[in-house]
């Protein structure tokens, strides 16, 4: 199957990793160097992304110019917090460990979010998870998400979500991201060093970030490679086993979410492809025969693509300034 | 009484363009091509219909060929509205 042709690393998404490593240890260390700062904040989540970014750090700078940050709060998945310290004690880093709960219960993050579910999930109490999803856009609707909520006793409730309580539910869950990145700036400057950002080319490309949360930072080493390549990378700088086979998630919502449901409505590896194709202009035709799909779903794949990048667009711009 | 087509488009100027000029609003434009909406203000748009026609749009009625444009919003609301009176007196 075509797939697993790109899969292998044969066409669209081959990249010479040895060659990658060195190209972005050279510009990380000149970025650096030229913002005039003397090491690189990471904060390792436990996702394949950060580690990668920590490793490249550590590989550009050494590992005592890096400082890496374990930011866990009381919905973090226990498991993420493991692998970050498999990540920090394998590339031998200096690292600091602070629960931001405490931080994000003073804001009213987990109290405003809770009461926009419980505007459509009047039960929604304690020993409820919850987790957004995404729907429509492979369908060739417009996109728009449901929430889903889980009781203690396991049962399981779904609503469609009104944009008020859409927006406000994400907006009480940013502050997530948002603390995180305060922190890391607290270290940053206290060390004069650089924050780096962990996004890979999915996210930044489909604006799968928080502004001035999450995608704040001085530099983002991985920006530029998919997914895809990221778990290669992982793979040839021997990173934890664990990590370099885990499964994407947001670990953001209370639920176990994979970032397909939240967000990108296909699996990264096909996405990775569908990327890569719509970029390098090939036609839908192409992505159908790629993937094993119709192209009327390949069309609809491209149209997604496309949404979500004039969706998030405000996003990636700078203030903007007025004209004199 | 106002037609579908003007409604909305009031609403969108107001809403959405705060006043500035809306005269590419054609009845057949494109809003996603005009990119005057995206996936958000489609739920916002989705959220007045409801709440202007007493009317529920189901998911696989949040297509382009429904909302992406004054005269695709009129003809659905007129399909919805009909099936509406019709359930009414059956």
């Amino acid at each position: 199957m075509e797939l697993a042709k790109e899969l292998n690393g044969t066409s669209v998404l081959a990249l010479d990793y040895d060659r990658a490593i060195e190209d972005i240890s050279r510009q990380f260390k000149e970025t650096v160097v030229g913002f005039r700062r003397r090491g690189a904040i990471v904060a390792v989540s436990g996702g394949v992304d950060s580690a990668v970014c920590c490793a490249l750090a550590a590989r550009a700078l050494g590992p005592q110019r890096v400082l890496a940050l374990l930011l866990p709060e009381r919905e973090s998945s226990a498991d993420s917090e493991r692998l970050a310290m498999q990540v920090v004690e394998m590339l031998g880093v200096p690292y600091e460990r602070k629960d931001i709960t405490g931080a994000l219960e003073a804001l009213g993050c987990y109290e405003r979010r809770d009461a926009a579910i419980r505007s459509v999930v009047p039960e929604y109490g304690r020993g409820w998870r919850n987790k957004l999803v995404i729907a429509g856009g492979l369908s060739g609707q417009f996109n728009h998400f449901y929430l889903i909520a889980a009781g203690p006793g396991g049962h399981r409730i779904e609503r469609r979500l009104g944009l008020k309580e859409y927006l406000e539910i994400v907006a009480a869950t940013n502050f997530k991201q948002r603390t995180r990145k305060n922190l890391e700036y607290y270290h940053a400057d206290r060390l004069n060093y650089v924050v780096v950002g962990t996004p890979n080319k999915l996210e930044y490309d489909q604006g799968f970030f928080v502004k001035n949360g999450d995608g704040a930072a001085d530099i983002k080493p991985i920006a530029h490679l998919y997914k895809t390549q990221v778990y290669g990378l992982a793979r040839h700088m021997g990173l934890p086993r664990e990590i370099v086979e885990s499964t994407p998630t947001s670990d953001t919502y209370s639920l176990p979410q994979e970032q397909e449901d939240f967000y990108f409505a296909l699996p990264y590896a096909e996405l990775d492809v569908a990327l890569a194709y719509l970029d390098s202009g090939r036609t839908a035709a192409d992505l159908a025969a790629a993937l094993g799909v119709d192209e009327l779903a390949a069309k609809r794949i491209y149209a997604d693509i496309a949404a979500k990048r004039r969706t998030t667009r405000y996003l990636h711009e700078a203030p903007v300034l007025m004209k004199g | 009484m106002k037609s579908v087509r003007d409604h909305v488009k009031e609403y969108i100027s107001e809403n959405f363009l705060m006043g500035l000029k809306d005269s590419a609003i054609t009845d057949d434009a494109s809003f996603l091509d005009l990119g005057i909406i995206d996936s958000t203000g489609v739920i916002e748009l989705i959220a007045f219909l409801e709440e202007s026609y007493g009317i529920r749009v189901e998911d696989a009625e949040m297509v382009p060929d429904n909302l992406d444009s004054l005269n695709a919003i009129d003809r659905f609301i007129s399909r919805k509205m009909f099936a509406r009176a019709s359930t009414m007196t059956a």
